[in-house]
């Protein structure tokens, strides 16, 4: 144990190891080669056993075997995790940008009275300070930032680190909490998996994925149009999944589907953090929007500023033609 | 049901942001405001629960940016009473003051269920739904689409979204801060005149935030735009001009079939 060590917060669904850790072993893995100090990684409620030899990257891995963590809820995860920060002071607790992160980290920083910084996506030492970049303001804005005091509270955002994959022999330690948890007032009752029966976005190689900027329902037919010609599927963001336009199994992002087809088309899509976590992957992403700035650019291959509402006819009559 | 919903004023990201003469901030003054969205969800799934069995819904906000027009647009649809904190000392520093302030206001309300917006995107060093819940000493969970009464009373039943479209259905024992992504339906629309009439008829409680300015744990040291490094290679021409180039491009990729 030492000031300088920094812990991870391991995330488990099912059987899976969220790649988010090994991206947030990755990010520890960095500041303490700078600094010295110990990268431990936290498991609530699971055999961290299972999955020692994928987080190779950490000195050690931390288990909390108690039947109140079997299944998720914010104040036993923040309860054993507030009892950990506060035996250990480490120097800094990785969270990712998960719907378990967005919980449990500011409710941990809120405990502690300590910094949190939402959207993290560089980590560094800057003499003796914690230097952090964090993207805010839907991604048009980065914040570097000094943080001082510890432990800092650091929400990253996914995809922001390469996956520390290498092997290694993490010491594993199993732990028992000092006092024990008792169920809060917030339960976990079952999962509910997405209807069966539309299209799988997952498993086509051109998707043609719509925003905001798509206006209004009647449009969602130019993108089936396009689609159509292309032989792919219509996906979107957020918005318009929200406004009923299109089924939840099509949203593409943190709480949608990740997908990596060959063609992706962003129209009327910012681009905003969630949304490019679900499509980063893609070989080619062409996008359009109205806004030059629009953070969706810095991911694209291709661009145009033009209205979609225009380009989507011309567009689909262009691939048409192609076509013969 | 008596559910108070907190909402706050954000810079609408359709308008360009220009960074303030420090460096290390935005202009608020040249930035438009608007309703943050996931509040604009957590009132509409507010108004929902009180259609569905009853109870009274209170709109909070901190005085900032249009808010009387949000709070205004809140009664139109249907919100029983209003309330403004309006600020001797400008706007807070950091999430964990406006949680302060908030909870001044919320908690004399003995509200059964307070709902707040998961996120607002110019939060940076916290996230107030959070920070609101450890100030009133509640329990909280967000990233919550949809929330419904429980058979029994005092209990609502949630759904918090997870990857993949999956969602976890979650009990929550009143009282309790949800943090609300999506509501159950899209905010409903209300007309102009309905607003206009809000104004008359509408009653706008006001009261003093006492909670102090605290000092932010997190100092921005400088504020920038995304590199434009890796920007993407921009098609320019009309519609029938870029049209025609990126079907070039996809052809030329064995794209188009
Ligand atoms: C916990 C959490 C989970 C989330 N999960 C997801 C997720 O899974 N997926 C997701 O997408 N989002 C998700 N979000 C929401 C995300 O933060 C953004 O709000 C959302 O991605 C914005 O969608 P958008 O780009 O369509 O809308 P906006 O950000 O409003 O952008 C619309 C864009 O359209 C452009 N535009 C408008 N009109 C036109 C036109 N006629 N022609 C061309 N361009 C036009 C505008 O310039 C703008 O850039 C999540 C948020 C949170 C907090």
């Amino acid at each position: 144990m030492s000031a300088q060590d920094v812990l991870v917060l391991a995330e488990i669904r099912g059987e899976t190891l969220d790649a988010v850790t090994l991206e947030l072993l990755a990010a520890a893995r960095g500041l303490v080669s700078a600094t010295g100090g110990n990268v431990g990684v936290i498991v609530l409620g699971r055999d961290g056993a299972g999955h020692a030899s994928s987080m190779g990257a950490a000195d050690r891995i931390i288990v909390f075997d108690d039947p109140q963590l079997s299944t998720y809820a914010p104040e036993t995860y923040v309860a054993a995790l507030g009892e950990l920060l506060a035996a250990e002071r480490p120097r800094a607790l990785l969270i990712g940008a998960t719907s378990i992160g967005w919980d449990v980290a500011p409710l941990v920083a809120a405990r502690l009275d300590a910094p949190l910084v939402i959207g993290c996506i560089r980590i560094m030492d800057g003499e003796g300070d914690l230097r952090v970049t964090a993207s805010f303001y839907g991604g048009k804005m980065l914040a570097e930032c000094r943080v001082t005091g510890a432990p800092a509270i650091l929400m990253v955002q996914p995809g922001s680190f390469r996956p520390a994959s290498e092997p290694g022999k993490a010491e594993i330690e199993i732990r028992t909490l000092a006092a024990p948890l008792q169920p809060g007032a917030i339960a976990f009752e079952q999962w509910i998996l997405p209807q069966a029966g539309d299209v799988d976005i997952t498993q086509h190689d051109v998707l043609v994925a719509i925003g905001r900027g798509i206006q209004q329902k009647d449009n969602v037919e130019l993108a089936e149009s396009l689609a159509q010609a292309l032989g792919g599927a219509v996906c979107a963001s957020r918005p318009v999944v929200d406004q009923g336009w299109l089924p939840a199994t099509r949203q593409v992002g943190k709480s949608g589907m990740t997908v990596k087809p060959k063609l992706y088309f962003a129209l009327g899509i910012s681009g905003a953090p969630e949304h490019q976590e679900g499509m980063k992957g893609a070989d080619l992403v062409i996008a359009v929007n109205t806004d030059p700035k629009a953070p969706i650019f810095d991911v694209a291959h291709y661009g145009a500023e033009l209205d979609i509402l225009d380009l989507l006819p011309a567009l689909t009559e262009a691939i048409e033609a192609k076509r013969g | 049901m008596n559910i108070a919903v907190v909402v706050r004023q954000v810079p609408d990201l359709i308008e360009p942001l220009e960074i303030a003469p420090c460096g290390t901030a935005i202009d608020l003054d040249a930035a438009s405001f608007i309703l943050n969205e996931s509040d604009d969800h957590a009132l509409e799934q507010a108004l929902l629960l009180k259609e569905a069995g009853g109870g009274t819904v209170t709109v909070v906000a901190l005085d900032s940016g249009d808010v009387d027009n949000t709070l205004y647009t809140a009664a139109a649809k249907g919100a029983d009473a209003l309330i403004k904190i309006s600020q001797q000392d400008h706007a807070p520093r950091s999430p964990r003051t406006a949680a302060a302030r908030y909870a001044e206001a919320v908690k004399p309300l003995g509200a059964d269920l307070v709902l707040v917006g998961v996120q607002a995107h110019d939060e940076l060093d916290g996230a107030l739904p959070p920070f609101l819940a450890a100030a009133m000493g509640l329990p909280y969970v967000g990233v919550i689409r949809g929330v419904r009464a429980a058979t029994e009373t005092g209990a609502v039943i949630v759904c918090k979204e997870f990857p993949g479209a999956v969602m976890a259905q979650v009990r929550v024992k009143l009282p309790a801060i949800l943090g609300i992504l999506g509501a159950d339906q899209p905010p409903r629309y209300v007309p102009v005149s309905r607003i206009r009439a809000a104004m008359k008829s509408a009653q706008l409680s006001e009261c003093e935030a006492a909670a102090p300015q605290r000092e932010p744990l997190v100092s921005v040291v400088r504020l920038v735009p995304p590199a434009p490094a890796a920007r993407a290679e921009m098609l320019s021409g009309s519609e029938a001009e870029v049209a025609a180039r990126i079907a070039d491009i996809l052809s030329a990729k064995g794209l188009v079939k």
